[in-house]
C-alpha cells in the first residue's frame, strides 16, 4: 500500500513538474545582459585593464633586485624595522626565484581587486551598520558570494569579458568583498554604545558622530576586515589563473595540466611570500591606527 | 521660570506603550505591566529645578533614573508629557534645533567616563567645543582652563588609558564644564570610582558649584551621596515616591520605600542643629553657648560635651532658635518614627509642652 502511495506520489505528481533550472535562467539572464549592454561591460573592461596595466609597469619598472629594497621600505614603515629586514630577505628570495614578473603580475591584480573591493565595501559596511534593513539584505547576499565555489564565479564572467586578466579581478572583487563589509559593520556595532551617546549628548550630528567617533573607534576592526579582503583577493587571483588571468596564477593551473613539479613549486612559493608580506604589512599599519597604538600604550 | 520643568512624565518600554501609559493613570501598578513584557521607567513625574540648584535622583537600578536623565536632553523620547529647558518644550524640537540645545545648553557626565581611548585629555576635554565650531586654538585654551579647574594639570597630554578612575571621571566632568553650558546632567558619574575617591569628587563638584552655580541633575543609587551634595533629593521608583530635602527625607519619609531607603543612612551628617533643636523660651543669648541653625549634629558633639548648659541654636541674626542637649542628639540618631515629632523643628519655640519637657534633663 505504502509502495503504492509512493509511486503514485512519484508519477503524478512529482514527475510532470518541471525542473527548477535557476541556473539556465541565470545563463539567459547573462547573455541578455551581454547582448544589451555591451558597450557598459567594456568600459568597464576598459577601466580595469588600464589600472592593471599601469599598476604592473610601474612595479617591473625597477629592476627586482631594485625592488627588493622598495619592499623592505614598505614593511618598514608599516611596523618597523625587523619587519622590514624579513620582508627583504622574504622578497629577495622570491627575486632570486623564476617567477619575479609572474608575481608583480599577481600584486598588481590583488592590489586593484582588493582595492576596488574595499571602495564598496567599507560604504556598505557603515550603511549596514546604520540601517537594519540594509544590513538584514546584505546578509545572505554576502554568504552567497563568499560560499558560491569559487570556479562558478568565472563561468559568469568570462562570458561577459572573455578570457584574460580583467574577469579575473571582477571574479576577485566579488570573492573578496564579504569580510571587508562584514568587518566594517561589525566594528561599528561594537562601538561602546556611551562613547556614541556622549557624542549625541554633545549635540554631534550623526554624520559628525561617525567621523568623529564610530569611525576611529571601529578602524582597527575595518583594518582587520581589509587583511582579509587581501589575503582572499589573493587565493581567488591564483584561481583566475584558469581563465588567463595571467601572473603566477597562470603558472600554477599550467603546471596542474603538465604535472610539472617544479615550476608549480616556485610560483607556489611566491603566492605564500607574497601572502605573508601583504598579511604582515596590513596587520602592521592596522597596529598604527590611533586607537589599537593607544591600547598598546598601556599593556 | 524653572531651568527644567517636567509635567506628567512617562516613559514606557515595550509594545503598547500608549496603552500601558493609559492603564497607569488609571492606577494599574507598574508590576502589573511586568507580565506583558512592558516596562515602565519614568511614572508621571511632575517636578521643576530652578537654575542653580542641584536635584539628585535617587533609585535602585531599574528605577528608570537613568532613563529619566536621558530623556532630559532628548537621546530618549518620552512616552507621554512634557519636558521644558528653560521654557522651550523639547518634543516640539526638530531634530536639529534638539542638537543646537544640546550644544548650547545641556552637557552630560557619564558613568563609565565615555572617552574618545585615541584622544589625548585636552582634546577629550575639548570635544564639545569642537562640535560647537570653535577654531582648535580657541578651544584648545578653553579645554585648557577646564582641565585646570578639575585639577587634571600636567595630565592634559596623556591618554585616557593612563589616567585612574578618578581623574577620568576629571576629565569628563572638565568636559562637560568645558562646554560652558548652565545645566549639568550627571548620570552615577561616581558610582564606578572607589569610595575615597568618590567622596573626594563629591567635594570637588559642591566646590566647583559654588563657583560656578550650573544647574545639576545628578543620578544616583546611594543616598549618603544624594544627601551629600543634593539640594533636593527625588527618591524614584518609577514614580516619585518623595521629593525634598535631605532633612525632609530622613524626618518624614513618605512611605515605607523611603523610609527603608533612609534606615541606613548617616544621619548625623545629614541632620542640621535646627533639626534636632528643642524648643525654649526666650532666652538670654550670652549666657550660652551658640550655634548656628545650619551645622550638622556629627559637628556637634564635642561642643555639646565640653558645656555644662544646653546649646542655643541661633539663626542668623543671633536671636535664639532652640536648644541642644546630648538627649536630642542622641534621639534624633534613632530612625525610629516614634521619635519624629519630637525631633521636628517646631515652627513656634517656646511653646510649653516643649519647654516643660526640656527642663527635666537639662
Amino acid at each position: 500500500m505504502i509502495d503504492y502511495l509512493r509511486d503514485w506520489f512519484w508519477t503524478y505528481v512529482w514527475k510532470p513538474l518541471p525542473e527548477l533550472a535557476i541556473g539556465d535562467w541565470m545563463e539567459s539572464a547573462i547573455r541578455w545582459a551581454r547582448a544589451t549592454w555591451a558597450p557598459f561591460f567594456t568600459g568597464i573592461k576598459d577601466f580595469l585593464e588600464f589600472l592593471y596595466s599601469n599598476l604592473a609597469d610601474a612595479l617591473l619598472w625597477l629592476p627586482s633586485g631594485l625592488m627588493v629594497l622598495v619592499f623592505a621600505a614598505v614593511a618598514f614603515a608599516a611596523k618597523g624595522w625587523k619587519l622590514g629586514l624579513g620582508m627583504g630577505a622574504g622578497m629577495f628570495v622570491v627575486a632570486w626565484m623564476p617567477y619575479w614578473e609572474e608575481t608583480m603580475e599577481t600584486l598588481a591584480m590583488v592590489i586593484v581587486s582588493a582595492l576596488i573591493a574595499t571602495i564598496i565595501a567599507v560604504p556598505l559596511g557603515i550603511l549596514a551598520s546604520e540601517n537594519r534593513t540594509v544590513s538584514t539584505l546584505t546578509r545572505p547576499a554576502l554568504d552567497f558570494m563568499q560560499t558560491l565555489p569559487a570556479f562558478v564565479y568565472l563561468l559568469p564572467v568570462v562570458m561577459l569579458f572573455r578570457v584574460g586578466v580583467v574577469p579575473g579581478i571582477i571574479a576577485t572583487i566579488i570573492f573578496c568583498m564579504p569580510p571587508g563589509v562584514r568587518f566594517t559593520e561589525l566594528g561599528l556595532r561594537q562601538v561602546d554604545k556611551e562613547v556614541v551617546e556622549a557624542g549625541q549628548a554633545f549635540g554631534a550630528s550623526p554624520a559628525s558622530i561617525l567621523a568623529r567617533i564610530k569611525l576611529p573607534l571601529a578602524l582597527p576592526t575595518i583594518m582587520a576586515g581589509l587583511n582579509q579582503v587581501i589575503m582572499l583577493a589573493l587565493s581567488m587571483v591564483v584561481i583566475a589563473g584558469l581563465v588567463g588571468g595571467g601572473g603566477l596564477g597562470e603558472i600554477i593551473t599550467n603546471s596542474l595540466s603538465r604535472v610539472d613539479l617544479a615550476s608549480g613549486f616556485n610560483a607556489g612559493l611566491a603566492v605564500v611570500f607574497l601572502a605573508v608580506f601583504l598579511d604582515r604589512v596590513t596587520q602592521g599599519l592596522s597596529d598604527r591606527t590611533p586607537v589599537a597604538r593607544a591600547a598598546l600604550l598601556t599593556q | 521660570m524653572p531651568a527644567i520643568a517636567v509635567e506628567s512624565l512617562y516613559k514606557v518600554f515595550g509594545k503598547g506603550a500608549q496603552k500601558a501609559v493609559l492603564q497607569l493613570q488609571d492606577g494599574v501598578p507598574r508590576e502589573a505591566l511586568n507580565a506583558r513584557n512592558v516596562t515602565a521607567a519614568v511614572i508621571d513625574h511632575n517636578w521643576q529645578i530652578e537654575a542653580g540648584e542641584i536635584f539628585v535622583v535617587m533609585g535602585l537600578s531599574g528605577s528608570g533614573k537613568s532613563t529619566l536623565i536621558r530623556m532630559l536632553n532628548g537621546l530618549i523620547k518620552p512616552t507621554a508629557g512634557k519636558i521644558f529647558i528653560d521654557g522651550v518644550d523639547l518634543g516640539a524640537l526638530s531634530p536639529r534645533d534638539l542638537r543646537r540645545l544640546r550644544r548650547e545648553k545641556i552637557s552630560m557626565v557619564f558613568q563609565h567616563f565615555a572617552l574618545l581611548p585615541h584622544r589625548t585629555v585636552v582634546e577629550n576635554v575639548a570635544f564639545g567645543l569642537e562640535i560647537k565650531g570653535l577654531s582648535k586654538a580657541e578651544r584648545l585654551e578653553r579645554a585648557r582652563e577646564a582641565v585646570e579647574l578639575v585639577g587634571l594639570t600636567g595630565h592634559e597630554d596623556k591618554l585616557p588609558a593612563q589616567l585612574s578612575g578618578g581623574m577620568k571621571q576629571r576629565v569628563g566632568l572638565a568636559r562637560a564644564l568645558a562646554a560652558d553650558t548652565e545645566i549639568l546632567l550627571m548620570d552615577e558619574a561616581f558610582s564606578a570610582l572607589d569610595p575615597l575617591i568618590r567622596q573626594e569628587m563629591q567635594d570637588q563638584l559642591l566646590d566647583l558649584q559654588g563657583k560656578l552655580a550650573k544647574t545639576i541633575v545628578f543620578i544616583t543609587h546611594d543616598l549618603n551621596e544624594a544627601m551629600r551634595i543634593g539640594d533636593r533629593i527625588a527618591v524614584c521608583d518609577g514614580e516619585v515616591k518623595q521629593l525634598g530635602t535631605a532633612e525632609d527625607l530622613l524626618l518624614h519619609p513618605a512611605d515605607d520605600y523611603v523610609a527603608e531607603f533612609t534606615a541606613d543612612v548617616d544621619r548625623s551628617r545629614v541632620l542640621t542643629a535646627e533639626a534636632v533643636m528643642e524648643p525654649c523660651g526666650a532666652t538670654d543669648t550670652s549666657e550660652f553657648t551658640t550655634v548656628e541653625s545650619g551645622v550638622p549634629v556629627n559637628e556637634l558633639y564635642e561642643p555639646v560635651l565640653n558645656s555644662k548648659a544646653p546649646l542655643l541654636v541661633v539663626d542668623d541674626n543671633d536671636d535664639p532658635l532652640g536648644v541642644v542637649t546630648p538627649r536630642s542628639i542622641l534621639k534624633s540618631l534613632a530612625p525610629e518614627p516614634d521619635t519624629e515629632p519630637q525631633a521636628e523643628p517646631d515652627p513656634e519655640p517656646g511653646t510649653d509642652r516643649g519647654a516643660e519637657e526640656e527642663r527635666q534633663p537639662a
